[in-house]
């Protein structure tokens, strides 16, 4: 059983800069992190791993250079293998285009196809772009089953029974293998890097995929490669005009609150 | 040539959900904007009997695929019948919930059609140069809103944050088509299975669907303080929301959790107790309409995004906001007596 996992490397705080040319973000090497969700998914496969006999953990990321960091977290964290999609063509890259690279390396690594017990992972969805899209479009190009929103996995023979988590409860979902799963913090407490580990993540060689590699050319992947295009960028409207009050013994801010709420037509 | 806008209806267990009329309203303005029609698509078993409140509520087509195979959402059937169904109507926009089940479906549609797909849009035009559509929405936690085009592949598909607009009421004058499809046994064959549902009576107040909702930080210090939060909501009607710290204590569940690992909402009133505001937070729940914060720090960051603030002791202020609502409720209740 292989077990790949989707991961991002993501700002660590939402203190990101957006290239107002491109809209795209500009991702620097200041404090970026495994997108938290993506560590949950790493987590799972992990102990997915743990209890199933020659099952591999292999780590899959698409960023910059330095996203390589993230890889060797993820070394120390327990993967048994790493890659790092990355060059310059794949940059500027919307979720459609990054899925079809992360879909194309999949398919590379496997050997030209998933096999029957093979499973993908990801974070429902990362904090910087939140769109939670990669995950159900790599499952589409590669034409296998995806569950969406997973607090809880179970393995069977080619089979996998997941907890979805939906509005109103909870579904519980068979689905054949391979398939693609997303998970959501509810799955697992992530665990810490073990001193092993991050012994294994300093020396091991991380090979970098480009396009070429995977035979994609530069009209499949990048802005070429990208239906979606960011035509402007600008701020909300954040300040409201706040009418402030200190409480006091005479009860007035709150009976300014009610009034207020009674103005506002919320109670 | 593509024409026309189409939204895919929400079915939940047999039911049509209400974010489908908010679709319906969104998809109505676009269309208007375009002079073109607007078609909504509904997938299940006996739906046929929502056509009629599709139609009042501004759709001029309604596509009804029935099928006993799509009485539950699975992605396998639902997104064979979406795909076909677009090749064959060619819709130039298709709009669908930015809901578990829109924000599923439409990835797996948009790959399948080869073409854009932008997630929980807040805002929906058309660009008059050139009749595309122009979807806005929050980026990087809120902290910036991007406008996104798809200027070349069609259709142009977004998911729409749902409670981002007012449904149209209905109007009985309205007339419309319904047209029922009905496709070969093979696409609605699936590898994924639905083995049994079971309803979450502590999600019963969905923190997304609520028109209010109350929501306290580590400020409140302890467990048993936090009823304090729940007396509250209960008096407003109000939904239970948390910052991460809360829900990381193991006070309240992850489904109450709002901001950027958790849920973003925009209700009508928020109103934010014992939290200070950091960044992650404000990213889910800022485009509130009216926000109240009561906190003990007059530079707290919650100040900032609130409407109405009260710098105090929440110990205090909370109480005593319960007391004088219920005085109000009872006032109520022996004048309406």
């Amino acid at each position: 059983m292989n077990i790949y996992v989707l991961l991002k490397q993501v700002p660590g705080t939402s203190d990101v800069k957006m290239d107002e040319e491109t809209g795209t973000m500009i991702r620097t090497e200041h404090k970026n992190v495994i997108n938290p969700l993506d560590e949950n998914a790493l987590a799972e496969a992990i102990r997915l791993r743990d209890v199933m006999p020659e099952a591999k953990v292999t780590a899959i990321s698409m960023g910059p250079p330095h996203a390589q960091k993230a890889l060797r977290e993820a070394i120390a964290l327990g993967a048994d293998e790493a890659v790092l999609l990355s060059h310059r063509g794949f940059g500027g890259s919307d979720t459609l285009a990054t899925s079809k690279a992360l879909a194309k390396a999949l398919v590379t690594l496997a050997g030209g196809k998933l096999g029957k017990n093979d499973l993908v992972l990801c974070g429902e969805r990362a904090t910087d772009g939140e769109t939670g899209q990669v995950g159900p479009m790599v499952s589409a190009i590669l034409d296998v089953p995806v569950v969406t929103y997973v607090r809880k996995i179970d393995c069977e023979n080619h089979a996998i029974v997941a907890e979805r988590v939906v509005e109103e409860g909870l579904e519980l979902i068979k689905a054949s293998l391979p398939a693609v799963v997303t998970v959501i913090k509810d799955i697992n407490q992530p665990g810490f890097p073990t001193l092993s580990g991050k012994l294994k993540a300093k020396s091991r060689e991380i090979p970098v995929i480009t396009p070429l590699d995977l035979g994609l050319s530069s009209d499949d992947v990048g802005l070429q490669g990208s239906p979606t295009r960011v035509v402007k960028v600008f701020r909300p409207r954040l300040s409201r005009d706040t009418i402030m009050c200190r409480q006091d013994s005479a009860g007035t801010a709150v009976d300014n609150l009610i009034s207020f709420l009674e103005e506002r037509g919320v109670v | 040539m593509y024409r026309g806008v189409m939204i895919i209806g929400e079915q939940r267990g047999g039911e049509l959900h209400p974010v489908t009329y908010e679709l319906l309203a969104r998809g109505r303005a676009l269309a208007d904007k375009l002079s073109e029609e607007l078609s909504c698509v509904v997938l299940g078993h006996d739906m046929e009997r929502f056509a009629e409140g599709i139609i009042q509520r501004g759709a001029d087509v309604v596509y009804i695929v029935d099928n006993p195979l799509l009485r539950n959402f699975l992605p396998r059937p639902y997104t064979s019948v979406l795909t076909r169904l677009a090749k064959e109507v060619k819709p130039e926009i298709v709009l669908a919930a930015a809901t578990t089940q829109g924000r599923t479906i439409m990835p797996l549609v948009a790959a399948k059609l080869d073409t854009g797909l932008t997630a929980d849009c807040t805002g929906l035009d058309i660009d008059p140069l050139d009749r595309s559509l122009l979807q806005t929405r929050p980026a990087i936690g809120g902290n910036v809103m991007a406008t996104i085009k798809t200027p070349a592949s069609r259709p142009q598909m977004a998911t729409v944050r749902p409670k981002s607009t007012k449904p149209l009421s209905a109007d009985k004058a309205r007339s419309g088509r319904v047209v029922l499809k009905s496709y070969e046994k093979d696409m609605f064959t699936t590898c994924e299975e639905l083995v049994r549902f079971v309803k979450d009576a502590t999600q019963d107040v969905n923190v997304q669907d609520a028109d209010i909702v109350v929501s306290g930080g580590k400020g409140l210090k302890t467990r048993d303080n936090f009823c304090m939060i729940e007396e509250l909501a209960s008096l407003f009607g109000a939904a239970v929301g948390a910052t991460r710290d809360v829900v990381d204590l193991g006070w309240v569940g992850y489904p109450h959790q709002i901001g950027l690992s958790g849920k973003t909402v925009s209700p009508k009133l928020y109103i934010a107790l014992g939290l200070s505001g950091s960044v992650q937070h404000l990213a889910g729940m800022q485009t509130s309409e009216t926000i109240v914060a009561i906190n003990k720090d007059p530079d707290a960051q919650i100040f900032k995004v609130a409407d109405f603030g009260i710098v105090g002791d929440l110990f205090d202020v909370v109480p005593e906001l319960i007391e004088k609502l219920k005085e109000r409720k009872n006032g109520k209740l022996r004048r309406e007596g």
